[in-house]
């Protein structure tokens, strides 16, 4: 299977540190990736990268076979901010109509309310919601269209557990049908809903395996530990 | 560019303001009353009156668009939205001309509820009414131009809102309104050489006047409009895909 995002030294410095030191990995279509560390690690930067509106360094990221931020991707590179990018003066079904116009996709929109468990919200201005309903918002509106290519910055923090089991189920469902998902988190215990686990300290890749090799290959039982045992191996 | 595009971003914008009817209110509201108040002002000396209120109608816009597009574009870059529809099949320009569309229309409703009070109500006796609305329009989009250029270099609503007062009273004092400028200090009227609003005004001033319009009026309506054209590209310019 081919990769669909390649990205190779990837070196970039934000504010005057770095915040990429180096970083290579290859996520694959069909499966979903979790880009796991504590805040500060580079998470959002190396998703920035992938979606092409970062200002990168050095080294080069790839995705569908053309570089990132390419203008034919971004019909089929679905992006969620950590902070919902979405307008809080507008209804919810008015945001998503709005950016369903630009990818062309009105007729995604519906559905789109749906997946994240808006519809009974849909004519709300967003900013009465919650915290966790205006996450769902920006989220919805990464689904709109088809994105071959999902990039979710913490798309499930602060949601109750039902929503984030559903949702998880929502990102296999996804990648069963041939999409990149690559979802990042600080809580480890999102973990192992995860394919394939990419983990990332200080600006650096650890390690990038499924849960299971994770916890074989450091005698763990928990991916904590195993993030751990990473860590202080020498 | 789309029209497709172009339009969904008009229409963003307009519902926005929708929802905010009293943003809406001020927009239209306060000229009004700054009419009124000047016409009070000068209820002993009618013709001061008569001579400012004609251009001032067409002015007015100018302020209030550079004021809300500013913020309207900075809230955008704060608010994550900016980050999100550059990674979208948005172009630039789509993004622009979309703004302008919407405070275009904006603007068309300000001046025309202004015009129509000062005319009809305070007894305003300007020439060529219709023209002095459609001077305003531009003025409109002149200012959103210059309000969405200058926001990118403002990074709190604090700072957008301060250059209202640094970029649009100095040209609102030395575009010949307050005092004519080949009555000015040599200095400052070569600067106001240099400034859009100055044209904007002269413009309007030939408008409202008595007399026939003339060669400089033409010369206004090419700078006013240039201007606006390399204030938008400049902006655009400032609508960057990657960041650091």
């Amino acid at each position: 299977m081919e990769a669909s995002v390649v990205v190779s030294d990837l070196r970039v410095v934000r504010d005057g540190t770095e915040a990429l030191r180096g970083v290579s990995l290859e996520v694959f279509p069909g499966r979903v990736t979790g880009l796991l560390g504590p805040s500060g690690s580079g998470k959002t930067t190396l998703m920035r990268s992938i979606v092409g509106v970062q200002c990168v360094n050095r080294g080069d990221v790839r995705v569908l076979g053309r570089a990132a931020g390419d203008p034919a991707l971004r019909h089929v590179v679905g992006y969620m901010t950590q902070a919902p990018s979405v307008y809080s003066d507008l209804t919810v079904r008015e945001n998503l109509r709005f950016f369903a116009r630009i990818l062309e996709a009105a007729g995604s929109v519906e559905r789109a309310l749906a997946t994240v468990s808006l519809d009974g919200h849909a004519d709300q201005v967003v900013q009465t919601l919650s915290g966790g309903e205006r996450a769902r918002v920006s989220l919805a509106v990464a689904l709109l269209g088809e994105p071959e290519v999902l990039v979710l910055d913490e798309p499930t923090v602060g949601l109750d557990p039902v929503l984030r089991r559903d949702l998880w189920e929502m990102f296999h469902q996804l990648a069963a049908r041939g999409a990149t998902v690559l979802v990042s988190s600080h809580v480890m215990d999102e973990a192992d809903r995860c394919d394939e686990l990419v983990l990332l300290r200080d600006g650096r890749v650890l390690a990038q395996e499924s849960p299971h090799a994770l916890r074989s290959e450091t005698g763990t039982a928990d991916l904590d530990a195993a993030f751990l045992a990473l860590i202080e191996r020498p | 560019m789309s029209p497709r595009i172009t339009g969904a971003v008009a229409r963003r914008v307009l519902s926005q303001l929708r929802r905010d009817p009293r943003t809406v209110a001020l927009l239209i509201g306060v000229p009004t009353l700054l009419v009124v108040l000047l016409h009070e002002v000068f209820a002993g000396r009618n013709e001061i009156f008569q001579h400012i209120g004609g251009p001032l109608l067409g002015m007015f816009p100018f302020v209030s668009m550079f004021l809300v597009s500013s913020i309207t574009m900075l809230r955008e870059r704060v608010s994550g939205t900016l980050e999100r529809l550059m990674s979208l099949p948005l172009g630039r320009l789509d993004l622009l001309v979309g703004y302008a569309i919407a405070f275009a229309l904006v603007a068309a409703v300000q001046a025309s509820v202004v015009s129509l009070v000062a005319l009809e109500l305070l007894g305003l006796d300007t020439h060529r009414p219709f023209a002095v609305v459609l001077l305003a329009i531009g003025n409109a989009v002149l200012g959103m131009a210059l309000g969405l250029f200058v926001s990118a270099f403002a990074r709190t609503e604090f700072q957008a809102v301060q250059f209202m007062p640094a970029f649009v009273l100095p040209q609102i004092l030395l575009c010949g309104l307050i005092v004519a400028r080949d009555q000015m200090a040599g200095w400052l009227e070569v600067v106001s050489a240099f400034l859009p609003l100055t044209y904007a005004y002269d413009a309007l001033a030939r408008v409202t006047g008595p007399g026939a319009l003339g060669a400089r009026f033409w010369v206004d309506v090419t700078v006013t409009v240039s201007v606006t054209f390399v204030a938008l590209a400049f902006g655009a310019a400032t609508l960057r895909r990657q960041t650091p």
